[in-house]
């Protein structure tokens, strides 16, 4: 198979991918591709070029991201993604630094890294794909799988409360956080631009679908059309939460819920200016 | 005249169905062609139903689907 042939009469957005790797490996109905389209589509209505930005991703479904847009891409050790960004982005500030993690990678094995990088205010996007498992390595329990779900690790339902990461992301101190679905693509990528607009450490948390494995062990079907709607019963818009409380109890609020300035990361210790040496 | 709108990319698509459940027109179908990976493709069998909405297009996970204004 020769790329040229996949460019023909093609999506528009495939000029930004590395057309020699699809098609990609992510399962069929997988919301990882459709982040994909809405930070493609998000970038480029901001004028912003991928290939100028650095693609973080860790290890997991998610994490492959990065590997099929065409840009500078970062992809290794597992959940230390943000660990990488801070050194990039104290290298070069000017460059655009997009982490793209799983649950898994962001709040299981790197969620020291998310914390500290909120506290900092780190200038990164940090778009989470929140697929209620660790997908990868075959469906177990995760810091989000929902209370009471079956997943391989967790035959009789898990016992586990799962994080709210919007919550903790906020009271740690990142300065936009949103969380959105992929059944509403226009909505994820209008948080996706604001995220990529914003200057400072900005959280999007996008509920996606795993039909492979969270779908089979859950709810018992592959497809990825039940599990879309899983989603969408499950969750509720924040502003209708607010008008009546009583419809969102245990239920995902979507929505932008922090969006403020603060100074943000530019290395622990202050070196002097130019000339300002001596001066206290 | 028919014009050719919705444009399918067999060597992408994997099947999952997912045009399917958005397009308010149903003008897609799963058909039993199979591409190189062994996916069954759909194909925009009711094409001159189509209202170019795009709904399809930022729901497809695998960029195989492009409307053509």
């Amino acid at each position: 198979m020769s790329a040229p042939e996949l460019h023909v009469g093609g999506n528009p957005l495939l000029k930004y991918m590395r057309q020699e790797k699809l098609p990609h490996f992510f399962c069929p109905g997988c919301g990882c591709g459709q982040v994909i389209t809405a930070f493609l589509k998000a970038a480029e209505s901001l004028n912003l070029d991928p290939g100028t930005m650095v693609g973080i991703g860790g290890v997991g479904c998610t994490a492959r991201i990065p590997v099929y847009i065409d840009m500078d891409c970062l992809h290794g050790v597992h959940g230390r993604t943000l660990a990488w960004a801070t050194g990039i982005k104290l290298h070069k500030p000017d460059t655009k630094v997009v982490v793209f993690a799983g649950d898994g990678d962001a709040l299981s094995i790197g969620g020291n890294h998310f914390i500290h990088a909120a506290r900092r205010n780190l200038d990164v996007t940090f778009i989470v794909v929140n697929n209620f498992n660790f997908a990868m390595t075959g469906g177990q329990v995760a810091p989000m799988t929902p209370d009471g779900s079956v997943t391989m690790t967790t035959p009789y339902g898990s016992s586990e409360p799962p994080f709210d990461m919007c919550a903790l992301a906020a009271t740690a101190g990142a300065t936009y956080v949103a969380r959105t679905l992929t059944s509403n693509p226009a909505q994820m990528t209008s948080f996706l631009k604001n995220a990529l607009d914003h200057k400072g450490f900005s959280v999007v948390e996008i509920l996606s679908q795993c039909p492979t494995h969270f779908g089979r062990y859950a709810l018992g079907t592959g497809s990825p059309k039940a599990l879309v709607d899983w989603i969408k019963e499950r969750s509720i818009p924040a502003a209708a939460a607010e008008k009546k409380p009583e419809e969102a109890v245990g239920k995902y609020l979507l929505g932008e819920f922090v969006n403020i300035e603060r100074p943000v990361f530019r290395g622990s210790t202050v070196y002097p200016a130019a000339g300002e040496e001596g001066k206290k | 005249m028919k014009i050719m709108a919705v444009h399918v990319n067999k060597t992408l698509c994997k099947g999952c169905g997912l045009c399917m459940t958005v397009c308010p027109k149903n003008v897609y179908e799963i058909t039993s062609e199979t591409n190189r990976k062994g996916f069954n493709v759909v194909a925009a069998v009711r094409e001159s139903d189509c209202i170019k909405c795009r709904r399809c297009e930022v729901t497809c996970p695998d960029m195989a689907l492009w409307i053509e204004d």
